[in-house]
């Protein structure tokens, strides 16, 4: 990158280097839901006990609470509702619990440590059986306080649906907004996945698209417009710093990180017409994939590594095909049913892969079981591109257009689940879900 | 014959010839009509029968880029849906900023690819960059040098149109002429 290249970069972006704006705890995304499932399972969520004089710093059990009711498979006994308000394992009246037909309780405690950090204990107890079914303590700081609870969420969820629980992950999106003088910004951003704790991480009068996190959740790979032509960036999510990996004339776009976090596969016109192309990002060496005059786009990596999913309209128009990682082969054709089938993600067990559908206008997300080739439409609206898998393969986030420009909703895999997720200004679009954290 | 009478017919003699002056500027003016050939206007006007036309080439295709009404004002190519084509009544256009580009080999110009919202991102960046090609492989036939030629795509993300319906996709499904 020359100087001159590089000037105009810095003048036309603001990059937050060293700290990310943080919008404290502000909502960014007011999640809703649309439609849930006909039986959810009833859990009564006891506010945790607190033993100091001050007030508790985080009230656990409404985000556990929360995070439930959203999921859309929990129904949440209210507050004012509750029989009695155990901290402990040998105060809970099972009777009282029984008569209300709430199987599921949780209790818990916030400790705070004589070295001045925290510990979270919960317990999820079976009522019925009067037993419990999981029980742990966490250390927290006390920033961590809020993931905590969101773990916490994840391992109900995981003990009594049978699926970990992907309450503790980031999303990362693309907000527009207008200025006054009609021009537009454009922003990436990360949150948490229940719309809270905004960041900013980079601001620019000119488009983005396509953020992808890398495997450790520490990265995310873009495609900026502020060189005045699509170019890709890979930047580091804690430092702000980036790397621009991809910088050629013609396309630079559709990043997507390998499993291992080694390399990126990509789009890239450069020799002619748009191909993919990986990328090993250390020695920036970039091995061509496809060899064909059509176009040949969007990129993803099977979980295991050995497989990519593309977009390519050699046959005519947008279908998706798969092909080896290594060994080369023919590409294999995946979809047949539809003349538009584009923007392929596989899911996380390998089992299925997530799409754009079109027909007659209508663009949809769509679900196709790999193992036997049937397909399911889960969106209703006429304008849904842009889906994104959780790391549970449980829900879908997209992008859906009305009237008032792009907006974000989600839907479970099994369709039975849809919210949205609205932005107190502006449009956002291009969800990405991030990754697991690490299990403690 | 006395002075007097051969200052009146000498000078009946420059008044005819006067007269044929008029008929070169006539001529200047023809080809100034013909279009191209604008050096052989300026070549011819070297003597009082100038009217207008300029001195270099660069300048007089400046004049008629910037003529409303000309072939090289339209700066806007319009696509159909899922289409790379460049429809019949561009095709004046495409010649015109060829041409252009021909008779001025220092010229840069910039093609922008675009296209409406509908159906994938990605997919539609790499639509947008097809047409932009198509336009420049059209003109690079027609003569122009293809280092006179950048292309540019921007897919779906530069509307001209912020709107949801049928008529603000055809208005984002083009290619724009950048000088």
């Amino acid at each position: 990158m020359n100087i001159r290249k590089f000037g105009s970069i810095v003048f036309f972006t603001h990059i937050l280097l060293g700290t990310l704006l943080v919008l404290n705890n502000a909502l960014a995304l007011d999640i809703t839901i649309e439609q849930g499932v006909e039986n959810p399972i009833p859990v009564a969520i006891v506010p945790f006990g607190w033993s100091q004089a001050s007030l508790a710093p985080i009230d656990l059990s409404k985000i556990v609470a929360g995070d439930l009711e959203r999921s859309a498979r929990f129904e949440a006994m209210d507050f004012k509702d509750l029989p009695q308000r155990p901290a402990e394992y040998k105060d809970v009246n099972f009777r009282d619990w029984r008569l209300l037909g709430m199987e599921n309780l949780v209790i818990g405690q916030l400790v705070l440590t004589e070295a001045g950090e925290y510990e979270v204990e919960f317990r999820l107890i079976d009522v019925y059986k009067e037993k419990q079914i999981a029980g742990f303590r966490l250390p927290s700081t006390k920033a961590q306080l809020r993931t905590t609870a969101h773990e916490i969420s994840d391992i109900i969820y995981e003990k009594l649906i049978g699926v970990r629980g992907a309450f503790a992950t980031r999303i990362a999106y693309i907000t527009v907004n207008q200025k006054r003088d009609g021009s537009k910004i454009f922003s990436l951003q990360i949150a948490d996945a229940d719309g809270h704790n905004p960041q900013i991480l980079l601001e620019s009068p000119e488009p983005l698209m396509s953020p992808s996190w890398s495997p450790d959740g520490k990265r995310l790979a873009y495609v900026s417009f502020e060189g005045k032509n699509s170019n890709i960036f890979v930047q580091d999510i804690k430092t702000g710093k980036r790397d621009n990996v991809a910088a050629n004339k013609g396309i630079n776009s559709a990043p997507a990180w390998s499993p291992d976090g080694s390399s990126l596969a990509m789009t890239l016109s450069k020799d002619g017409n748009t191909e993919i192309y990986i990328m090993h990002l250390e020695s920036r060496t970039l091995r061509r994939i496809t060899n064909n005059q059509a176009i040949d786009t969007e990129p993803n990596w099977s979980k295991d590594g050995k497989k990519l999913a593309f977009t390519s309209d050699r046959g005519g128009s947008p279908q998706i095909y798969e092909v080896a990682v290594r060994g080369g082969g023919k590409p294999k054709r995946l979809t047949f049913n539809g003349p538009y089938h584009a923007r392929p993600r596989y899911s996380s067990d390998g089992n299925s892969m997530i799409m754009v559908t079109g027909q007659g206008g209508i663009y949809r997300i769509a679900i196709l079981d790999l193992r036997n080739g049937f397909s399911d439409i889960l969106t209703k609206a006429r304008l849904d591109e842009s889906p994104s898998f959780a790391p549970n393969d449980h829900m879908i986030i997209y992008t859906t257009t009305g009237a008032r420009g792009t907006t974000l909703a989600a839907v479970s895999a099994d369709g039975q689940v849809h919210q949205r997720l609205a932005l107190q200004d502006g449009e956002v679009r291009e969800p990405a879900w991030g990754p697991f954290l690490p299990r403690r | 014959m006395n002075t007097k009478s051969m200052i009146v017919l000498i000078f009946t003699a420059f008044l005819f010839a006067c007269e044929s002056t008029p008929e070169k500027a006539d001529d200047a003016v023809a080809v100034e009509d013909q279009g191209t050939n604008l050096s052989d206007a300026t070549d011819d006007a070297s003597s009082e029968a100038q009217t207008y036309g300029t001195e270099d080439d660069e300048t007089s295709g400046i004049s008629s880029l910037d003529d409303p009404q000309g072939p090289l004002s339209v700066r806007i190519i319009y696509f159909e849906y899922d289409s790379s084509d460049i429809q019949f009544e561009y095709r004046e256009t495409v010649e015109a900023h060829a041409a252009y580009l021909v008779a001025n080999p220092n010229t840069i110009m910039t093609l922008e690819g675009h296209a409406d919202e509908r159906g994938s991102r990605e997919y539609n960046l790499a639509l947008g960059e097809r047409r932009a090609q198509t336009v420049k492989r059209q003109m690079t036939l027609l003569g122009a040098s293809p280092d006179q030629i950048r292309t540019v795509s921007y897919g779906e993300e530069r509307p001209a149109i912020d709107d949801h319906d049928d008529y603000s996709w055809s208005q984002n499904r083009r290619v724009e002429i950048l000088y």
